[in-house]
């Protein structure tokens, strides 16, 4: 429950009197039935029709006041719960947006998005049924026995009977209920996962003509999910029935007790109606009670999710650095990075010196550590050993976002946003103007294709970029981080949807930039780097040569066995 | 006329509905001894109030209790609700089973009829929206309606049953009650419609933040490497000052309902209270007696009850509709032509390797034409390479070749037989497929290897991963060849999962094959070892194959250059360098960077 009231702390005053009204509803409402045993007794028995009119006008004051109240409640009930996870939701964003990529790896993206979306939505509705029931249901049960116990202690017994009984069985079917309705969920997730791996692999499946084998599949695990439906369902079946019996024989037995009460002058038949009354209630207010407790496990569980992921601490440690520039751009000293504790190594004994305006081809296989490289130099991701110097200093004495902003970045899988094109292109620079923007999609090969765009510039970009080919994509991917005309330019395999002679023509224009920065060329084809002012070829993490094209021919088995798989035979053209 | 759309809706829905009863028809009798069940368990719920009111007349006062007469009343009233309770259960268990059972059914043939469907449908709709219609609306739509019906026809008979009882005690006091039903009516139905719109709209801009945050948050590292951070959250708090406002109104309104239908409840307990008291006071008990009185007092608590559940129950049928015609939307999709009852069953024997294309033209939609005029004849072991620069259609090919298209004109012609007078599974399993989009199954490696041959034995599939250079990491994963793969291949490198793909192919040994950038993701030395076995492989046997690496492709017998969805060039390796166009032009290129 920790987790309410550090939700609620913004609303204090919305928190407690939500409740409060809610408090004086119930109290209203446990006065009626004993009204109606006046009007019974008093009114009817004694005759009395300005009594009977006198007390009608009571009920209906009750009625409006308990009106009054409860729309009272409900508001700052409403008030409390959204405005609260509003805030909440906003504290989640600005929190995760300081994620590093290692956190970021670590919870995992979609976990992320859950958090921020139906866990706090779950909060919001358990915090608001509970500021509005969890003291009504319970005042109303416990008022509704004490005032039976005041009205005839004798015939009270079997409300003190009934209660715990009629308890045990809402609170057993509905709590009870829980598990079975997980294991349910989780075969509906399995009911998912079946058709949507039977959807992407349509092709393999027909090819191979599976498709009886699906479906028996298919059904087997929708039999299953079937069946424990119906033991979920078996159990909640039960529900109304027993709860109906329960309270209905108490009645009855009440109505026994009552009648030799009354005989015996003890008990007013009025207050014997007020009695039967009082037991009706108890019901309806017992479900909702089970509901209640329901909801708010959830909405605790999810708070305590919530809770966990603001309780990461981000942001990262700057150090200071007053080292002269020494005009390297980037220089990587002895430098090892493992991704996860105590896993492999990604990157081992790393040791470079790049050149300002030198451009650099990163080669290897895959899982080599190519990206892992060029990740430590905006510092993505941190060095477990050695240090990484940009433009002299040690990274991490930069502010992230001052280093970011020398760096223009191209990730292997090209991400577009919604917008337009010219949005994610300002991405790179907030102020650059249109000629700039169209010359930065010049030499990333995109004018063409923009050009012919309907809206030029702002032809809208849908959701993921997916009106756009793969190529396309990355080619406005570059162009986003030249339009930031960055000191140091970082293409992570990011021409491996382009052909060949549009790749050449990107490289021509990138080396023609007039800015002359420094380009790291992340790739698995030789030809792509072949006039690199040097090349690092990667193999399982550690650097096994260093050069230009030729030499490595000569001096790297590793780089050589790359080529010839690219070139087979090596004639040269 | 003006009111055009609203008959076509009407008409629409009407024709869900028909296909709705439909499938109730396999539960007729369920649903039949459902309703009874709910009858009797409506009147004799009805009905134990009227019991009390009779021992409460019996029950006067001090010394004047009949015990003899209410003795037998209890009783009765005893065997009443136990009769109630078995009939209440009875029911549920009923709805239980026409749910879910006819929800299995319905998953069950959306899946068989997905399976029969053209491709060109599954790759028009993104597949999140066909799993939606098959999971959730499925679920949706069997809560909602048959739930809802069941509620929606308790609610009501509950009420006729109230007024029949009421009238029967006393007409003047049932009038009153009847008078009132309209207010209440119209107090639940307003509240109903604002929160219906208000809550529509919370649950819009949540969409929308939801969207947000699934483009931010999904690509928070792009977001970080362009150090845009504050503008992202300025832009959510926009989004989510919004909702905050709008998430508070459909809040409170829609917590409105509870309060303020049961204010109209105790308006219509205070005037059943007034009324009645006065009539017993004013005949001496006579027109009405005080059982009686609180007869009617306790359905005037639960009398407005059903009307606030009903106007819950309409919202809850018209999604319950609307899930449901998507969902038949999905179902009565044309599926593919079925095969010609005469279609012809090639066995690999009878593959020659001869394949023929003739004039063939395709496209994928009408306005956009793409391939015309193609022509190509193979013999067998022939090897085509299809070239040319990404999205120029080379899968395309793939897709008429499979048959998961058929061609708009000309015909496509194996050993002999027009592919359309073949069976579409002896087609496809005569041709090894590998793919650039990997796909396994969460099942065991040996499982998705022997995919391509069910009874081969565990020599076999072993060799075809050695084959296939997948035996080595298979043997390191935690239990080799038993390791149960997660969805989509679970934690497998890409270029492990692309292997494994192989290793099927070497298994299942097809007289023909196509490969579409099998060897993508896998490293060029690795690459260079699968090369090997896949030339023996291909040796004889006619092969297709897509790739970007020109060094792959210098050794095929026919090159097919795309652009632009056309063929190009066609022609050998030599002959196209020769012609100097765009084959050369691409050729070039990877060597003068």
């Amino acid at each position: 429950m920790k987790v309410f009231f550090r939700f609620l702390k913004e609303y204090p005053r919305e928190s407690v009197l939500a409740p409060l009204f809610k408090l004086l509803e119930a109290c209203f409402d446990l006065l009626v039935p004993l009204v109606v045993a006046s009007i019974i007794d008093d009114g009817i028995g004694g005759g009395d029709k300005p009594l009977i009119i006198r007390l009608t006008l009571v009920l209906c004051a009750l009625a409006i006041v308990g009106l009054a109240c409860a729309l009272c409640a409900q508001y700052f009930a409403a008030r409390a719960a959204t405005g609260s996870a509003a805030r909440l939701r906003r504290d989640l964003f600005a929190h995760l947006q300081g994620f590093s990529y290692a956190q970021t790896d670590k919870v995992g993206v979609s976990t992320m998005i859950t958090r921020l979306t139906s866990d706090v939505n779950q909060l919001q509705s358990g915090v608001n049924m509970t500021l509005r029931l969890f003291l009504r249901s319970p005042i109303i049960v416990f008022g509704a026995v004490i005032l039976a116990f005041v009205i005839d202690p004798s015939a009270a017994w079997i409300f003190a009977v009934t209660v715990p009984v009629l308890a045990i069985v809402v609170f057993g079917i509905i709590l009870g209920g829980i598990p079975l309705y997980k294991k349910v969920q989780a075969k509906l997730d399995g009911v998912t996962s079946a058709t949507r791996e039977n959807l992407h692999g349509v092709r393999v499946v027909r090819a191979f003509c599976k498709e009886d084998d699906e479906i028996d599949g298919f059904r087997k695990i929708s039999r299953e999910h079937s069946l424990l439906q119906n033991t979920a369902g078996r159990l909640s079946a039960l529900m109304n029935p027993l709860t109906y019996l329960l309270l209905n024989l108490a009645t009855i037995a009440l109505i026994w007790i009552g009648a030799i009460r009354v005989d015996g002058g003890a008990l007013s038949r009025g207050a014997l109606v007020a009695l039967v009354n009082y037991m009706t209630q108890i019901l309806v207010e017992l479900v909702k009670l089970a509901d209640t407790i329901f909801l708010v496990t959830k909405a605790v569980a999810c708070g305590n999710r919530v809770g966990a992921v603001l309780d990461t601490p981000v942001g990262m440690d700057i150090a200071t650095d007053e080292a002269p520039d020494d005009g390297c751009a980037v220089s990587f000293e002895g430098v090892s990075m493992t991704y996860a504790e105590g896993g492999e190594a990604a990157l081992s004994d790393i040791n470079l010196t790049v050149e300002r305006g030198e451009t650099v081809g990163i080669i290897g296989g895959t899982g080599s550590g190519k990206t892992s490289l060029v990740n430590l130099i905006p510092r993505f991701y941190e060095a477990s050993e050695g240090s990484v110097r940009v433009f002299g200093k040690d990274v991490n004495s930069y502010e992230p976002a001052d280093l970011r902003e020398r760096i223009g970045t191209v990730p292997q899988k090209a991400v577009l946003f919604r917008g337009t094109i010219r949005s994610n292109l300002l991405w790179g620079n907030e102020n650059a103007t249109d000629d700039q923007l169209w010359a930065a999609l010049r030499d990333a090969q995109a004018e063409d294709f923009v050009r012919s765009k309907d809206g030029g510039l702002d032809a809208v970009v849908e959701e993921g970029g997916r009106n756009f080919s793969g190529g396309q994509k990355q080619r406005l991917t570059i162009a986003r981080a030249l339009v930031r005309r960055p000191e140091l330019l970082i293409l992570d395999d990011s021409s491996s949807a382009l052909d060949y002679v549009t790749d050449a023509a990107l490289r021509g224009a990138i080396k023609r930039l007039d800015h002359e920065p420094t380009v790291f060329i992340i790739t698995q084809r030789t030809a792509s780097v072949r006039h690199a002012d040097k090349i690092v070829v990667l193999d399982d993490g550690r650097i096994c040569g260093i050069g230009k094209h030729e030499d490595l021919l000569k001096t790297c088995d590793v780089y050589r066995e790359i080529h010839r798989s690219q070139f087979k035979g090596g004639d040269e053209l | 006329m003006s009111n055009t759309p609203k008959t076509k809706k009407s008409a629409s829905t009407l024709a869900t509905l028909f296909k709705v009863l439909k499938y109730l028809k396999h539960y007729k009798w369920l649903v039949l001894l459902s309703l009874n069940l709910a009858l009797v368990a409506v009147t004799r719920s009805l009905y134990f109030p009227v019991m009390l009111g009779k021992a409460m007349d019996i029950i006067i006062e001090a010394g004047r209790v009949d015990f003899d007469a209410l003795r037998p009343m209890l009783v009765r009233a005893v065997v009443i609700v136990i009769v109630t309770t078995f009939a209440q259960w009875l029911m549920n268990v009923c709805n239980n089973r026409i749910t879910f059972g006819i929800a299995r059914r319905l998953r069950r043939d959306a899946f068989e009829h997905i399976q029969r469907l053209p491709l060109s449908y599954l790759d028009r709709h993104p597949v999140g929206d066909t799993v939606n219609r098959v999971v959730s609306d499925v679920d949706q739509f069997t809560d909602g309606l048959l739930m809802g019906f069941s509620q929606f026809f308790m609610g009501i008979s509950t009420i006729l049953g109230t007024l029949v009882f009421m009238i029967k005690i006393n007409a003047p006091l049932a009038l009153w009650v009847v008078v009132i039903t309209p207010l209440s009516l119209f107090v639940a139905s307003f509240i109903a419609k604002r929160t219906f719109a208000l809550s529509q709209k919370q649950s819009e801009t949540r969409a929308e933040q939801a969207a947000y945050i699934d483009e931010m948050i999904g690509n928070h590292k792009v977001v970080a490497a362009f150090s845009r951070e504050d503008e992202c959250l300025a832009e959510f708090d926009e989004i989510n000052g919004r909702l905050g406002d709008c998430s508070r109104r459909a809040t409170f309104f829609s917590s409105l309902t509870n309060p303020s239908t049961r204010f109209v409840n105790n308006l219509v307990y205070a005037g059943v209270a007034l009324i009645g008291a006065l009539m017993s006071v004013a005949t001496g008990g006579v027109s009405l007696t005080v059982g009686q009185l609180t007869t009617f007092l306790t359905y005037a608590n639960q009398y407005t009850k059903p009307f606030n559940e009903i106007s819950g129950v309409i919202a809850e049928l018209q999604n319950a509709l609307a899930c449901a015609a998507r969902l038949f939307e999905l179902m009565d999709a044309p599926a593919e032509t079925p095969d010609a009852p005469d279609a012809a069953v090639l066995s690999h024997g009878d593959v020659d390797g001869k394949v023929v294309l003739r004039d063939v033209e395709f496209s994928y939609t009408p306005d956009r034409e793409l391939i015309k005029d193609l022509n190509l004849e193979l013999c067998e072991g022939q090897r085509v390479a299809i070239v040319g620069p990404t999205g120029c259609g080379k899968t395309t090919v793939i897709n008429l070749l499979m048959r998961f298209y058929d061609v708009d004109g000309g015909s496509i012609e194996v050993s002999g037989h027009n592919v359309k007078d073949i069976t579409r599974h002896s087609l496809r399993s005569s041709y090894g497929m590998v793919l650039q989009d990997t796909w396994l199954k969460n099942a065991t490696v040996r499982e998705n290897i022997a995919m391509g041959r069910e009874d081969a034995t565990d020599e076999e599939i072993i060799a075809a991963a050695k084959a296939a250079h997948a035996d080595g990491f298979i043997r390191r994963l935690p239990n080799g060849y038993d390791t149960v793969l997660g969805e989509g291949g679970g934690s497998l490198s890409q270029g492990q999962k692309q292997l494994l793909c192989i290793a099927r192919v070497f298994l299942a040994l097809p007289p023909m094959l196509i490969l579409d950038e099998a060897t993508s993701s896998i490293d060029t030395r690795t690459e260079l070892k699968i090369q090997n076995a896949f030339a023996a492989l291909m040796k004889g046997r006619t092969s297709f194959i897509v790739a970007h690496r020109l060094s792959t492709i210098r050794e095929a017998d026919v090159i097919l250059v795309m652009n632009n969805g056309r063929i190009e060039e066609q022609g050998t390796h030599d002959e196209l360098l020769a012609h100097g166009g765009f084959y050369s032009k691409l050729y070039k290129s990877q060597f003068e960077g």
